[in-house]
């Protein structure tokens, strides 16, 4: 059967596509109560969070759950609505009149220390001030044992105030050493 | 706060002819942070099962496991697979109809950490799929081969992005 193969080190010309930004990267050397990107740019479109997480300590368990606050808003003016699956069983649930938004899962302290959990965020038309503010979720872990975990998560804050801050949490036990949070901003036309 | 445009086209490959069962990108910068796979493909002859392998200067065979969530437009479903020889990630028919998929490969030059891979995959006439795919090694990755059985059909696209973070 013929391959076709394609040397990314030898095509030339790399364009920018300059619609996509980085913002801004946290990296955790050790551990962390929080992940906090602030005085984020009003110059975007939507807002695009990508990264690697795994819980810093406390109990042992399979995954945590991430939240997120916006603007720092602790009041319970935030929704969630979940669909997942753990390998087993397929679910949804939602969450309303909290104080945060279930944004990802971070792989949990019971898996290997190298596993790290994988999660997309998105944030859309996070400068309008017309409408609460929509976020979207893309995350799951996976540990080649007993117990993996995927989420797609819909989130919206109960504000129409522009987005300039998010901070993620992991309830209790915060995040581990090389877990790393990356900002991006996109750009409209 | 820095800024600085990033999400770059690596590199593309358009399928002719439908003789072609293996596509691979090879030598891949270290310098992104994440990359990007956009998939847009189907079967030369029958209905077959795309593989995905990652590895550093050649596919690794083995050291997959994945955790999946679909929906077949009747129920959503979910299972696990362990100890994995690759990541089967869709279901190509031989029509005409593409299935489109994104694999996002999550700080995927690390050495530090096994590599997570997010992936959504979507068959207009089958299942919604979305799915994390862990390869168990630490090493970086700069090779990514798609294989199929059947060969990939005429027309079928893999464009490979990086993005980089500040």
């Amino acid at each position: 059967m013929p391959i076709l193969g394609t040397i990314a080190s030898q095509v030339p010309g790399k364009i920018s596509v300059g619609a996509f930004e980085s913002i801004a990267t946290v990296t955790i050397g050790a551990s962390a109560s929080a992940i906090t990107f602030s005085s984020i740019p009003q110059t975007y479109t939507h807002l695009q969070v990508r990264g690697i997480g795994r819980a810093g300590g406390g109990a042992a368990a399979d995954y945590n759950g991430i939240n997120l606050q916006v603007n720092g808003d602790t009041g319970s003016n935030y929704k969630t609505h979940q669909l997942y699956g753990d390998g087993a069983t397929a679910g949804a649930s939602a969450q309303g009149s909290t104080n945060l938004t279930y944004m990802g899962v971070a792989t949990g302290q019971s898996n290997t220390a190298s596993v790290f959990s994988a999660t997309i965020v998105d944030i859309l038309d996070y400068t309008n001030t017309n409408k609460y503010t929509t976020l979207r979720a893309l995350s799951g872990t996976d540990s080649n044992n007993t117990y993996g975990y995927l989420q797609l998560g819909s989130g919206l804050w109960l504000n129409t105030a522009a987005v300039t801050s998010l901070t993620f949490q992991i309830s209790t036990v915060g995040f581990g050493q090389y877990s790393s949070f990356a900002l991006y901003g996109i750009k409209g036309a | 706060m820095a800024a600085g445009a990033t999400y770059e086209p690596i590199a593309t490959t358009t399928v002719s002819g439908g003789s072609t069962s293996t596509i691979t990108f090879s030598g891949i910068s270290g310098s992104y942070t994440d990359l990007v796979l956009v998939c847009s493909g189907n079967s030369n002859s029958g209905t077959d099962y795309p593989r995905l392998r990652v590895g550093n200067g050649s596919a690794s065979a083995t050291g997959y496991s994945d955790t999946q969530l679909y929906g077949t437009g009747a129920a959503g479903a979910s299972y696990r697979e362990t100890s994995q020889t690759g990541f089967i990630f869709a279901t190509y028919p031989a029509t005409s109809a593409k299935i489109t998929t994104i694999f996002n490969f999550m700080n995927y030059s690390n050495t530090t950490t096994y590599k997570s891979v997010l992936m959504r995959d979507n068959n207009s006439a089958g299942n919604v799929t979305a799915a994390v795919m862990l390869w168990q090694s630490t090493s970086a990755i700069n090779y990514i081969e798609l294989f199929i059985t059947n060969n990939f059909a005429s027309g079928s696209t893999f464009t490979l992005y990086g993005i980089a973070a500040a």
